[in-house]
């Protein structure tokens, strides 16, 4: 059964949240004039061919053909295409730029995919304020960028030259400075959402209320579109010192991270690579990493110059004291390149390796390193296939890189499992099943390995809170589809509500 | 009040909420009870939940740097444990009488301290909670590890809500190293147009302070920066000699500092008069000063966070209303109960924000037992 909010009945509860059922279904033709009237013909997309690009984010192997792809060019044009989505009862899709790694942007079939990408406006710098204000679109660079030499950005995603704001937003990225400076979460400052139904609703972290602002940036594109952002940016640190040390084995590497974080040395990134990914790092850059040592680690430690010094020359020290077969620091900006341009090119120089591989996105507690890098390597040996491993050490982010052969009978599908195996691990371990990806399609079966079912359940409040019929990325996030019942009894107004209390203060 | 009861479990404590949220019968959630003036005055619940008996420390991971808590822990006696392996909650908040102040509480108001200029507020230090229901649910979200994006973060939307969504039963927080030294730059000034671009100043510079308050009253006041570390002087000094070139007098570096900083925590309560705690861009802060002198209060104000404590006579309260600026958001905390029911506390407030605070609210707390009518808009 369908019926259209605009005839809800029950006027106490606002109009959104009373149906448990989606409304009327329009005809896609219907529905793609109403989306050309609102954004111009050109920036709606039917034809397969135009879609294409759309079809995946930055997951490849799910793919899924929208009934049309929609780029609004303002706010407004969101808000409208939401509206008009709504009236449909047509669910929807939010895009960035599309470099996801959870399959969170993957289009649903019957369904549009809303793409921010020309939403790329910085729409003021108050440096005075510390905060930029910008569009979903921007880039992730661009907001560090504006902002410089004096102020900086810190979430750093190794995609922040393509990625944008919106999307970050969206997963709650991070990146390698994360153990030092926080997450998206604690540099977004003020939103402008639309919600699934059209409403546009403005948040400020300093609003007397719940912070919806906090619930709402990691959702995943499951609560709504941020169309304006607010930014917090912090001073640039005016001293940075890297160096890179080479251990035997990641055990004496961990040491070394032990050892950092035990002096209470908070560093702005600390990286490890393994033997494995040392090799493909190497034999794709050529920075000069060792290929006879057993595990790297990168050590960088920025801020204040006084405390810097201080800070690297126990770093070395630690080093050297976990057994550190050789310790380099940069002496320069070129050589602190080198050492950076390893380990960025980590990931993609796998292909150098392996025909193909996952990349896996799990926490642990750091402490664990030691006991969870023994379990990946027996189930490595047991599965028959490499796992390198890429490692944010501070805050206990592990990339594990599972490489296969697709070309290989059912090779793929037993590197997909012992990818899940690994997750499972983390958890076992007391971490998580995603640090940075998200959960999108990717790892929603993976869910109930953390939460429970009373856990989900209190999740699927607060989505149902936002979206009470499920339009904004369904399939998403929860690993069972669920709906949202009404509100069970009336909600008792209080007095002092009910008077409509409106003196201030 | 007719009952008041302290769990010892989490099943316990869910079951307590559950049979009031079936008999409709309203619940006080209660720590120490050191800010149990603020808020709304709603209607006086038939059911206290205290949550005295929940007071393990279940986990300190110093190599993880975090902590699983549960919510009756005061959070003197959490820091004292976190002490002993040089770490810290960075969350700084004033605790009351005896310091009993809680963890549940600390973070069901959301309060924090000089400190949350370095490191952020409640939400920002808070990784995963257990909650209660009023429907007997227990949930949990987030993890026990700092990097983690799994589900959604129903501790954020906890933390401050007043106890309007349900009883919090455990927090996890990542902790931080305790710095091995710290000193404060102080300088003074009796103009609020040399005061506050200092602090811009200092706020701005890559100086990484702990903390950057002002405290000001009638037309003078001064400055105090935190900077902590390895070796924390050379740079104390550079952050001295930038205040003083901008204007302040009096300049100091100051190694024993803590008494200071107790006296900026202590003007977030007001034990006698009205307390309002304000926040506006930084930039606004001498309209903030200015709007404090007129009404004779005294402030004490996070200058690079935007937010400012301001003591005052109750009956000067609607006039500090009419002088701030616009945009300054304020909420009431410490004041005479008359105020306090003769006007709404958190100023009022409108519009779709508040329409899907109502829809969170009840989706948490169907039944709408849990602390009806002290948060915003009546909730």
């Amino acid at each position: 059964m369908a019926r259209s909010p605009a005839h809800d009945p029950l006027p106490a509860i606002p109009i959104s949240e009373q149906l448990s059922d989606t409304p009327a279904v329009a005809t896609g033709e219907d529905l793609t004039a109403r989306l050309a009237a609102i954004c111009g013909p050109e920036h709606v997309l039917t034809h397969p061919d135009a879609l294409a690009t759309y079809r995946s984010d930055g997951l490849g192997h799910y793919r899924q053909t929208p009934l049309a792809a929609v780029l609004p060019g303002t706010g407004d044009e969101v808000r409208r295409v939401v509206q008009t989505c709504f009236e449909a009862g047509v669910p929807w899709v939010a895009r960035g730029s599309g470099t996801g790694l959870s399959g969170g942007a993957l289009p649903i079939s019957e369904g549009v995919l809303i793409v921010l990408a020309r939403l790329r406006r910085i729409l003021s710098v108050e440096l005075d304020d510390a905060r930029v204000v910008v569009e979903p679109g921007v880039t992730n660079l661009a907001v560090s960028r504006v902002v410089a030499p004096t102020h900086f950005y810190p979430p750093d995603p190794s995609s922040q030259v393509v990625c944008s704001i919106g999307g970050n937003i969206a997963e709650n990225s991070g990146g390698a400075h994360c153990f030092k400076y926080g997450f998206t979460t604690n540099y977004v400052t003020g939103l402008e959402l639309v919600l699934s139904d059209g409403t546009v609703v403005e948040l400020d972290r300093d609003d007397p209320g719940y912070d919806l602002l906090g619930a709402f940036v990691g959702s995943e594109g499951t609560l709504g579109i941020a169309t304006r952002i607010t930014l917090r940016v912090i001073p640039a640190p005016e001293h940075v010192r890297t160096l890179l040390a080479f251990f035997e084995d990641t055990v004496s590497a961990g040491e070394a991270v032990t050892g950092i974080v035990s002096a209470g040395i908070v560093p702005g990134a600390i990286e490890m690579m393994d033997r494995l990914s040392i090799r493909a790092a190497e034999e794709a850059t050529g920075a000069g990493y060792r290929l006879d040592v057993g595990a790297a680690l990168i050590v960088e430690i920025d801020g204040p110059e006084e405390e810097c010094t201080t800070r690297f020359e126990q770093v070395k020290t630690l080093c050297t004291g976990a057994g550190a077969l050789e310790v380099r620091a940069a002496a320069s900006a070129a050589e602190r390149e080198l050492i950076w341009k390893a380990r960025k090119a980590a990931f993609a120089a796998m292909g150098r390796i392996s025909p193909a591989y996952f990349v896996q996105d799990g926490v642990i507690p750091r402490t664990r390193l030691s006991e969870v890098l023994r379990r990946i390597d027996a189930l490595s040996a047991e599965y028959g296939l490499q796992v390198a491993n890429v490692f944010h050490a501070g805050d206990g982010n592990l990339h594990p890189l599972v490489c296969y052969d697709g070309a290989r009978e059912g090779e793929p599908e037993r590197a997909e499992q012992l990818a899940g195996e690994i997750v499972r691990v983390c958890v076992e371990e007391g971490g998580s099943i995603t640090g940075e990806h998200g959960v999108g399609v990717d790892k929603k079966a993976f869910m109930p390995a953390m939460f429970s079912e009373p856990d989900l359940e209190a999740f699927q409040r607060l989505r149902c809170a936002f979206d009470p019929h499920g339009l904004a990325n369904p399939g998403k996030v929860m690993p069972t589809p669920r709906l949202c019942g009404e509100v069970p009894g009336p909600y008792r107004e209080h007095p002092l509500e009910r008077a409509g209390l409106a003196t201030r203060l | 009040l007719s009952e008041a009861v302290e769990p010892t479990t989490f099943e316990e404590a869910a079951y307590v909420l559950a049979s009031a949220g079936a008999n409709g019968s309203a619940v006080r959630f209660c720590g120490a009870g050191t800010k149990a003036g603020w808020g709304a005055v709603g209607a006086e619940p038939s059911l206290e939940l205290r949550t005295g008996s929940l007071d393990r420390i279940a986990e300190h991971n110093a190599g993880d740097l975090t902590a699983v808590l549960e919510a009756g822990v005061p959070l003197a006696r959490a820091q004292a444990q976190f002490a002993e392996a040089g770490q810290m909650l960075a969350l700084d908040p004033p605790l009351g009488p005896d310091d009993a102040a809680t963890l549940g509480g600390v973070i069901a108001t959301a309060d924090s301290g000089p400190l949350r200029h370095r490191y952020g507020g409640v939400r920002d230090l808070v990784i995963g909670m257990t909650v209660a229901l009023s429907d007997g649910t227990v949930a949990r979200s987030g993890g026990r590890v700092i990097k983690n994006v799994a589900g959604y973060d129903l501790a954020k939307l906890f933390a401050g809500s007043f106890g309007t969504l349900g009883m919090i039963l455990s927090v996890n927080v990542r902790l931080h190293p305790r710095p091995p030294r710290r000193v404060t730059v102080l300088g003074v000034a009796s103009d609020r147009e040399v005061l506050c671009p200092v602090a811009r100043a200092l706020a701005a510079a890559p100086l990484e302070l702990d903390a950057l308050d002002i405290a000001w009253r009638g037309g003078r006041g001064g400055l105090l920066a935190a900077v902590s570390g390895a070796d924390p002087r050379a740079r104390a000094e550079r952050a001295a000699r930038l205040t003083e070139e901008k204007g302040l007098e009096q300049v100091d570096i100051a190694d024993d500092d803590e008494s200071l900083w107790a006296r900026q925590r202590a003007g977030q309560r007001s034990a006698n008069a009205a307390l309002v705690r304000v926040a506006a861009p930084p930039s606004l802060l001498p309209e903030v000063l200015r709007a404090a002198d007129a009404c004779g209060a005294t402030v004490i104000g996070r200058a690079g966070v935007g937010t400012s404590y301001l003591e005052l006579d109750p009956e000067s309260v609607p006039r500090l209303e009419e002088e701030l600026p616009a945009s300054a958001r304020r909420v009431l905390l410490d004041a005479p109960a008359e105020l306090r029911s003769a006007a709404d506390p958190w100023g009022a407030r409108n519009g779709p924000a508040l329409e899907l605070m109502r829809r969170v609210k009840r989706r948490f707390d169907p039944a709408g037992v849990c602390n009806p009518g002290v948060f915003v808009g009546g909730i």
